[in-house]
C-alpha cells in the first residue's frame, strides 16, 4: 500500500476528485494549504506600491490505494491536475504500513 | 406681490441653503467610509471614531468662534438672527433691501442657513487630515489639533479669501475659487502634510531597501460606498456654492454646476483608471476611486463656467495627476493610507490653476491666493502639531500601533467575531 500525497492547484480539485474515481480511489483527504515551491510566490501591485505574496493558496490530497492501483492514481492525478503552467504542484508517494477501518475492525487492502 | 415674491425667494434661497448644506454633511460619511474601507481592519473603529468625533468638534468650533473670524457672525452666533429676533421689523427690512436690489441680486436667506452650509464645510477640511494620519496617530491628539484647526486656522484663510478681508491688514487677494478648491481641500492637505511629517510613515510601510510595501486596506466595498457618498454629497458642496437657487439665470448656473461637477468626476475616475491599468497593468480600483475624487477637488473652483467637455478634461487631468502624485509622495517616505495628500492637496492646487483657463482668473492672482492658504495652513499647523508632539506625543507606541489602534485607542475592535486578535 502506498499513501499519495499530492499538492495541486485549487481549481483542479474537481477534476482531480472525479478523475480518482474513474480509477477506482474509493475516498480521498482535502486541505487547504500554503507553500512555495520554484514558483516562488509572486508580487501584486497595491497603489503602485509592491505586495508580495509569499505563500500561494493550494489544495493537499492524500489518497491510500493498494500498489496495484498506483500507478493509474498517479497517472490520473497528474493529467488532471496538468495545466502546464508553472504551479501545477507535485506528487509524493510514501510507504503505508497499515490501514484499518474503524468502524469494522478490517485491516490492510480491505480497509481501503 | 412683488413683497410676497421676494418672501418666495427668500423661502428658496433658504432652503437651498439647507439642503445643499445636508448634502456637504452627509460627506462626512463618504469620508468616514472610504478610510475605513483604505486602513486595516485592525484600525477600524478609531478611524470611525475619529471621523464623528472631527465632525461634532468643528460644529462647535465653528460656533464659539470661527464664524466670527472668518465672516464676522459673531462669537456664539450672536450676529445670527434667531426665531424672536425675525420680528416685523426685521422681515420688513429684509424686504426693503430685497425690492432695492432687485430680484438679480444674490439676494436675502436666514443667517442660520448660512452659518449651516459654512459649518459643514470646516468639517469636510478636517475630515481630509484624518485619512492621512490613520493607523498610527492617537486620537485625541488628532481631535485636539481638530479643535485649533476648527476654530482657527481654518476661519482665517477663509476670511482673506471669500468674505475678502486683507491678509493681517498686509496685503489683498485676488483670487477665484468657486466652492474651495484652494480654501477648503488644499487646506486640509496642506494640515494633513504638515501632520504626517512629524508623524512619520506607518510600521513596515518602507522595507529595508527603502523601498515602498503595500499595506492593502481592508475593505473595498466601504471604499466604494465612501466614494459615491463623496460623489453625491460633492453636488451640495459646488451647488450650493452658487449660494442661491430664485431667478431663471441662477437657477441654470446651479444646474451647470451639478452636470459640471458629475462629468468632472466621470473624467477623474476614467482618467486615473487608464493611467493605473497602464502603469499597473491591471486596474487599480483604489486609483480610480481616488481618481473620481481628483476630478471632484478639480472642478470645485471652478464647476460654473466651463463647459461640459471642458469640465471632463479638467476632472480627467486631475485623475490623471493624483495617480503619478500619489506615486511620487510614496517615494518621497510620505505616508498617506487614502492618498488624501494627493487627491486634495496637488489636485486642489491645479484646480486653484485651471481657474486660469476656464474662469479667466489672473495667474498671479490664483498663484499668491494659493501660496497664502498653502503656508498659512501648512506653518500653523505645524507648529500646532508640534506643540501636541512635545506636550502629549502624536503617535501610539509601536507595540500598540502593531496590534492595531482600535484596542489602544477605543478598546473595541470592528468586527470581533469576524477577525478575532485573541484579546
Amino acid at each position: 500500500m502506498k499513501l499519495l500525497v499530492a499538492v495541486i492547484k485549487p481549481f483542479k480539485l474537481d477534476e482531480v476528485r472525479e478523475s480518482l474515481s474513474e480509477v477506482g480511489v474509493q475516498g480521498i483527504t482535502v486541505t487547504e494549504v500554503k507553500g512555495f515551491g520554484r514558483q516562488k510566490g509572486h508580487t501584486e501591485l497595491y497603489r503602485g506600491a509592491e505586495y508580495v505574496v509569499d505563500f500561494l493558496p493550494k489544495v493537499k490530497i492524500e489518497v491510500a490505494v493498494d500498489d496495484d492501483q498506483l500507478d493509474p492514481a498517479i497517472e490520473a492525478i497528474s493529467k488532471s491536475a496538468h495545466t502546464g503552467k508553472i504551479g501545477d504542484g507535485k506528487i509524493f508517494v510514501v510507504p503505508l504500513e497499515q490501514a484499518i477501518r474503524i468502524r469494522t475492525g478490517e485491516t490492510g487492502k480491505d480497509a481501503l | 406681490m412683488q413683497n410676497e415674491i421676494f418672501e418666495l425667494q427668500y423661502a428658496i434661497d433658504t432652503f437651498y441653503f439647507l439642503v445643499c448644506g445636508a448634502l456637504v454633511m452627509w460627506m462626512a460619511a463618504g469620508f468616514a467610509m472610504l478610510e475605513a474601507g483604505l486602513v486595516r481592519s485592525k484600525n477600524t473603529t478609531e478611524i470611525l471614531t475619529k471621523n464623528i468625533s472631527l465632525f461634532a468638534v468643528a460644529s462647535i468650533m465653528y460656533l464659539v468662534c470661527g464664524y466670527q473670524l472668518m465672516y464676522d457672525g459673531g462669537f456664539f452666533l450672536s450676529g445670527v438672527t434667531t426665531v424672536a429676533g425675525m420680528d416685523e421689523e426685521a422681515i420688513a427690512g429684509i424686504l426693503a433691501a430685497s425690492n432695492e436690489a432687485g430680484f438679480g441680486d444674490m439676494g436675502e436667506y436666514a443667517g442660520a442657513s448660512d452659518f449651516f452650509f459654512q459649518v459643514v464645510f470646516v468639517a469636510t477640511a478636517m475630515s481630509i487630515v484624518s485619512g492621512a494620519v490613520a493607523e498610527r496617530m492617537k486620537l485625541f491628539a488628532f481631535l485636539g489639533f481638530a479643535v485649533v484647526m476648527t476654530g482657527f486656522i481654518y476661519p482665517m484663510e477663509g476670511s482673506w479669501t471669500w468674505n475678502g478681508d486683507s491678509v493681517f491688514g498686509l496685503y489683498e487677494l485676488d483670487y477665484a475659487d468657486y466652492a474651495g478648491s484652494g480654501i477648503v481641500h488644499m487646506a486640509g492637505a496642506a494640515a494633513a502634510l504638515a501632520g504626517v511629517l512629524l508623524l512619520g510613515p506607518r510600521a513596515g510601510k518602507y522595507g529595508a531597501d527603502g523601498k515602498a510595501r503595500a499595506i492593502p486596506g481592508a475593505n473595498l466595498p466601504l471604499a466604494t460606498l465612501g466614494t459615491f457618498i463623496l460623489w453625491l454629497g460633492w453636488f451640495g458642496f459646488n451647488g450650493g456654492s452658487t449660494l442661491k437657487l430664485g431667478g431663471i439665470a441662477v437657477a441654470n448656473e446651479v444646474a451647470n454646476v451639478f452636470l459640471n461637477t458629475n462629468a468632472a468626476a466621470a473624467g477623474g475616475l476614467v482618467g486615473a483608471l487608464i493611467v493605473a491599468k497602464l502603469l499597473f497593468g491591471k486596474a487599480d480600483l483604489t486609483m480610480a476611486l481616488n481618481g473620481a475624487l481628483a476630478g471632484l477637488v478639480a472642478i470645485t473652483a471652478d464647476p460654473a463656467s466651463p463647459s461640459p467637455l471642458m469640465s471632463t478634461i479638467v476632472g480627467a487631468v486631475g485623475g490623471v495627476i493624483v495617480v503619478f502624485s500619489i506615486i511620487g509622495l510614496d517615494k518621497l517616505k510620505i505616508d498617506d493610507p487614502v492618498g488624501a495628500i494627493s487627491v486634495h492637496g496637488v489636485v486642489g492646487f491645479f484646480g486653484v490653476m485651471a481657474v486660469c483657463v476656464t474662469g479667466g482668473a489672473s495667474v498671479v492672482g490664483q498663484l499668491v491666493g494659493a501660496a497664502t492658504i498653502f503656508f498659512w495652513v501648512f506653518i500653523t499647523s505645524l507648529i500646532v502639531w508640534f506643540l501636541l508632539k512635545l506636550i502629549f506625543g502624536i503617535r501610539v507606541t509601536e507595540e500598540e500601533e502593531a496590534e492595531g489602534v482600535d484596542i489602544s485607542e477605543c478598546g473595541m475592535e470592528a468586527y470581533p467575531e469576524f477577525a478575532p486578535t485573541g484579546k
